[in-house]
């Protein structure tokens, strides 16, 4: 038993941190929220090159996956640096492609999704009900839970046969200016039945880990850069950083962020597992808790400063908050955790997909 | 990374079925009085028996060299069995590790092995009237004699002291030095002549702890763990372990979590769902305690400050689990039982092993590294 990261999970980890940090992620997504998708797709291409969308395809269809641990680590990074694009729903796109049973339709995009060259969008209503960034996307996928129908929109597929090209709907704005939601509408069968649902469930959970994983990194960087703040800013001749009331709600913010880590890698061990659905659920409750007190403890201790547009933290701030309930937002969660403890018994709530029951 | 618990599995099956075949049926009485005191010192000498009641420590004084992931499975078990509570838990897992770090051999083969099967239980005795939160400005002193130590003074909020055998604490020997200097960590009979001690009742009446008043009780100086002078430096290498994983094991808080899901099943009302929130909310917490315990096992390093934050985490959980288990119960929540017992003690929680405010202070200025300041 060694449940921490071993040196080379650390060290991709710290890789993506060098890489992220050189490429100056505050621009990107300004660019990415005004529309200009060009830094951060060729963004997107470096963090392929890393081989961090390989970590979510399978090895037989040109991946390096499914490696969850590392997936974890990684999207920690690209929530620490608050990477623009359909990210999570890239990979969680790849876990529905790999489990969906449409041997044509996985072997014309996983590796596309593993090579960096497929920018894939998702949306899993009722739960995840917007596709993010449709209008880049080369494939956005739905599956309507109703009729259990897999739908593919959009995709400006090569060499994609069974794909139609459909227009999103028009964008709605996020409180996070570089989250693009499109609503998405059926569109023709590509595939159906049993299958497709457990797929669907399947990329969920993974889109919901990716998640929970992407809000410990945000929450990690609020922490850091607010600290570095404290401790300059002064006021009444100190730092503000030397009172109790910002130390100590620093420190909550700490044991939050520390109590989430390794829900989130237990999670990542979870995977393939029974208890998957619900150690993910348990994660991204406490990811999104945890990194949104992280947030608004920023926001707060920065003053007005962080609530302004041009202040580049209040991006991570916006985040936080759209995050926190994207994928499910902690009620939901919860509601999960217990009915997977007490047999599949439906505590209410029921927009995430069931867990699987014992 | 890997959460392989599997060749622990045969030590755990051990503990399990040793457990079941001799946890009492019916609760003991609380070990905060004196019949419960001594029924839970008898607990202990079966412990022992077992070689169970330290396993951690090394063989020569009654343990079992078992690894720190072997004592965080026995735990979960020990809890999950619903096993009493550990009356000589602050000899075992706060005087112990002081002892295995600063003590000699004489006094680790004197002290250790009584302690191990419950002949011998520990009250620690740090707190005064005018030093809670700031232990420096303890003022009880120990003065130089022939061949030993005289202590004068007041200690107080002494757990288990009001039916303990020995206590253990810091007394100031040298009144010109410094506040974190001069001071001298001892270990004293309770029954010494020139000692009284007066038991206090926590919050339910219940003597869980008493004030104790030296008048020259004396020490010899073989009773000194560590230099003297040097007592700051050998108390704080305790608070680590008692802030830290060792005093709260995951265990203990896994399995009230268990319970609390099973009473929500008993006496859930579907349609409360701030309720349920809370439920799930408690479970979730506790696994991440359990999970976080894992991490610390398989670090190299020793956690230091990082204990503060352990420490904050398990006592508010502590207090989260009891307080939604009342509020499952209802009017009943008020009435004596397990859940009550386990409320009243999860309200102190907060309170000793340094209460949460300077833990919050800890975190902040030594783990985040924020600028120190007048408080």
């Amino acid at each position: 038993m060694k449940f921490i990261l071993d040196a080379e999970q650390r060290l991709f980890g710290e890789t993506l941190h060098k890489l992220l940090t050189g490429a100056g992620t505050p621009g990107v997504i300004r660019s990415w929220a005004a529309g200009e998708p060009g830094p951060g797709l060729a963004l997107w291409r470096s963090l392929s090159e890393a081989g961090v969308f390989a970590l979510a395809v399978p090895e037989a269809a040109g991946g390096a996956g499914p490696l969850p641990v590392e997936l974890v680590t990684a999207f920690h990074e690209l929530g620490r640096h608050a990477v623009p694009g359909p990210l999570v729903e890239t990979v969680a796109a790849a876990e529905l492609l790999s489990g969906i049973g449409d041997e044509g339709l996985a072997a014309a995009w996983l590796p596309r999704i593993a090579g960096g060259t497929a920018v894939v969008s998702l949306a899993l209503p009722p739960a995840v009900p917007y596709a993010l960034d449709a209008d880049i996307a080369d494939l956005v996928l739905t599956v309507d839970r109703a009729v259990d129908r897999a739908v593919d929109r959009a995709g400006a597929g090569d060499g994609g046969d069974e794909l139609r090209k459909a227009v999103p709907g028009a964008v709605r704005p996020s409180l996070d200016p570089a989250r693009r939601l499109f609503p998405v509408g059926p569109g023709g069968a590509s595939a159906t039945g049993p299958a497709v649902r457990a797929a669907a469930g399947a990329a969920y959970d993974l889109g919901a880990l990716a998640c929970a994983a992407q809000l410990t990194g945000l929450g990690r960087r609020l922490l850091e850069a607010t600290v570095e703040y404290a401790a300059a800013r002064r006021q009444f001749g100190q730092p503000i950083g030397a009172f109790q009331a910002v130390k100590h709600r620093l420190a909550d913010v700490l044991v939050g962020l520390e109590y989430t880590r390794p829900l989130v890698h237990g999670a990542a061990l979870a995977y393939g597992s029974p208890d998957f659905a619900r150690d993910v659920s348990a994660a991204k409750a406490a990811a999104s808790e945890a990194a949104y007190a992280a947030a608004r403890a920023a926001l707060q201790v920065h003053g007005a400063i962080g609530y302004t547009d041009e202040y580049d933290l209040s991006l991570w701030i916006r985040k936080a908050r759209a995050l926190h309930s994207a994928w499910g937002p902690p009620a939901e969660h919860r509601a999960r955790v217990l009915s997977s403890l007490v047999g599949g018994q439906d505590p209410g709530g029921g927009r995430l997909p069931p867990p699987r029951v014992r | 990374m890997d959460l392989d618990l599997s060749p622990v599995e045969p030590f755990r099956a051990e503990v399990r079925d040793w457990l079941r075949a001799h946890v009492p049926a019916a609760a003991l009485p609380s070990l905060e009085t004196e019949e419960g005191f001594a029924a839970h010192r008898a607990w202990e000498r079966e412990l022992h028996r077992a070689r169970l009641s330290v396993v951690s420590w090394p063989e020569r004084y009654g343990g079992r060299d078992a690894t720190p992931l072997e004592w965080l499975v026995f735990e979960e078990e020990y809890y999950a069995a619903g096993a009493p509570g550990r009356v000589s838990q602050n000899g075992i897992n706060l005087l112990a590790p002081t002892l295995l770090r600063h003590g000699t051999p004489e006094q680790l083969d004197r002290v250790l092995p009584p302690m191990a099967s419950g002949e011998v239980i520990w009250a620690q005795a740090w707190s005064e009237p005018g030093a809670g939160s700031d232990l420096a400005a303890l003022r009880a002193t120990a003065t130089r004699t022939d061949g030993g130590w005289l202590l004068n003074g007041q200690k107080t909020w002494s757990s288990r002291a009001a039916f303990a055998d020995r206590g253990f604490g810091p007394f100031r020997s040298d009144p010109a030095a410094g506040r974190h200097h001069g001071l001298t960590y001892l270990m004293f009979p309770l029954d010494a002549e020139g000692l009284t001690r007066r038991p206090i009742g926590r919050i339910d009446g219940k003597p869980a702890f008493a004030e104790l008043f030296f008048d020259d009780v004396f020490v010899p100086d073989s009773d000194v763990i560590g230099a003297p002078g040097e007592g700051w430096r050998v108390a704080m290498s305790t608070t680590g372990n008692e802030r830290g994983l060792t005093l709260r094991s995951p265990g203990r808080f896994t399995a009230a979590a268990d319970r609390l899901v099973a009473l929500w099943r008993e006496h859930a009302d579907p349609a409360d769902t701030a309720l349920r929130d809370r439920v799930a909310d408690a479970w979730i917490r506790a696994r991440a305690y359990r999970l976080k315990g894992f991490e610390t096992v398989s670090r190299a390093d020793d956690v230091g400050a990082e204990s503060s934050v352990n420490k904050v985490f398990w006592s508010e959980l502590d207090l989260a689990l009891h307080e939604t288990a009342l509020d499952l119960l209802g009017p009943d929540g008020e009435l004596g039982g397990e859940w009550l017992e386990g409320y009243v003690f999860s309200l102190a929680g907060p309170i000793y092993a340094g209460t949460n405010e300077i833990q919050r202070n800890v975190i902040a200025e030594r783990v985040l590294g924020l600028p120190r300041a007048a408080r």
